[in-house]
């Protein structure tokens, strides 16, 4: 049977990526973002997920204006990089586990999640910098460490799913994901945030307090955590900090009770607080 | 039944609602064609003849031309979408802040080194004196 063994949260500011792509990582500027995944990267080596289920948002990238789903499954083979306007990562191709992608959009939808199945598909930023963080640099003609399948979510046009409807869809992965008659290590990430406003007057708010207590009540109270309103993020934690409802999936996707075993924040990575946490399951 | 909208009151902000999102549609259908490198090519070999592929209205025209950065935002635009223009023109997320705050690259920069901006006084439109 797979099972989902861990959580991690992390942003996916594209900056991230960019300094990665560019080797300027021991800068001072971004030292410290990226001493705080040392141990993730250590994590990661000793976890050895066989599979990612990956939950993030375009950024207006792979999706335009013509087409707004609020779950999008990734079910094809693979998913190349995209050209954000100055070029694809210069990272791998993302693999897909194609038959439990496919077992859950099946599930989930049977479940009463009406997702968008998404059979050709390219991936922005939001996708690639959270496995850059957390592998480290993979030369793009190399492969990823695990299997990836993306499930990416409106997080652009106001409304994005309440918390509580990411919490259950997470609950609803799990019982899919748990139904596959596969052996396989699966770890799901959720991404996005932390605090940051990219636009108009506001651009460059930061709410360190809030962050913090935002991942307190996510590791500890994850319920309660899922009932905060939209209108909360957008004005404590920037009109793109709406983009944490996606850490609720991977929440409801573990235990009530889980072992937090890492955890970082730093601001600034370019206009955003970069968050990270890694959850395991206890069971 | 209108929605209501409660986030109205946050200061320099446009929360990108479908109301916005109709306005700004061919706005922002324009941004992100400039994700492939043939249409950048075109746009920058000739802006008003690539724009005329999208039936954006005049303001939302000149705003592009005139690269009126926080004009789209009023006009319908989106930032993740207008991000892909600064691109074309070699301006990134940060620096692209530092415009639409009025505060140029050096001092946003700064500011954000030394933590952000600061949610004190920046929660309501009354804390900066609008309605």
């Amino acid at each position: 049977m797979a099972r989902i063994t861990a959580g991690v949260g992390c942003s996916h500011v594209p900056a991230i990526g960019v300094a990665m792509d560019t080797g300027i990582t021991d800068q001072p500027y971004w030292q410290p973002v990226f001493k705080g995944f040392e141990k993730s990267r250590d994590w990661m080596k000793a976890a050895k997920p066989d599979v990612i289920f990956l939950v993030y948002n375009d950024h207006c990238t792979v999706f335009d204006a013509s087409c707004i789903p609020t779950f999008a499954l990734g079910c094809a083979a693979e998913f190349h990089p995209a050209d954000e306007g100055w070029g694809p990562r210069p990272v791998p191709v993302v693999r897909n586990h194609q038959k439990l992608a496919s077992h859950i959009a099946q599930s989930l939808i049977l479940d009463e999640f009406d997702i968008t199945i998404m059979n050709e598909m390219e991936v922005d930023h939001g996708l690639t910098v959270p496995l850059s963080v957390m592998y480290g640099e993979i030369d793009k003609d190399g492969e990823w460490p695990a299997l990836v399948i993306p499930l990416c979510v409106n997080v652009v046009q106001y409304p994005a799913p309440t918390g509580n409807r990411c919490f259950n869809l997470g609950r609803a992965v799990r019982r899919a994901i748990e139904s596959f008659d596969e052996e396989l290590n699966v770890v799901i990430f959720g991404t996005g945030g932390m605090s940051h406003q990219l636009q108009y007057k506001r651009a460059g708010l930061i709410n360190a307090e809030w962050d913090k207590r935002f991942m307190d009540m996510l590791v500890n109270d994850p319920v309660a955590a899922s009932q905060i309103p939209h209108v909360e993020y957008l004005r404590e934690a920037g009109s793109e900090g709406v983009e944490m409802v996606m850490w609720h999936v991977m929440r409801g996707a573990l235990d009530e009770q889980v072992t937090e075993v890492h955890r970082h924040y730093h601001v600034p990575a370019s206009n955003t607080a970069v968050g990270h946490v890694i959850l395991e399951n206890r069971g | 039944m209108t929605m209501k909208k409660d986030y109205e009151d946050i200061p320099g902000t446009f929360v990108f609602d479908a109301d916005r999102s109709r306005e700004g549609y061919h706005l922002n259908q324009f941004c992100i064609s400039l994700r492939q490198q043939a249409n950048r090519e075109a746009f920058n070999a000739d802006e008003g003849a690539y724009l005329d592929r999208f039936p954006m209205t005049p303001e939302q025209r000149q705003a592009v031309l005139s690269r009126d950065w926080n004009g789209m935002l009023a006009l319908g635009g989106n930032v993740y979408y207008t991000s892909k223009l600064a691109a074309n023109d070699g301006i990134n997320f940060q620096q692209l802040a530092g415009i639409m705050t009025g505060m140029g690259n050096e001092a946003y920069r700064e500011m954000m080194v030394k933590g952000g901006r600061s949610i004190e006084g920046n929660r309501y439109k009354s804390e900066w004196g609008e309605e």
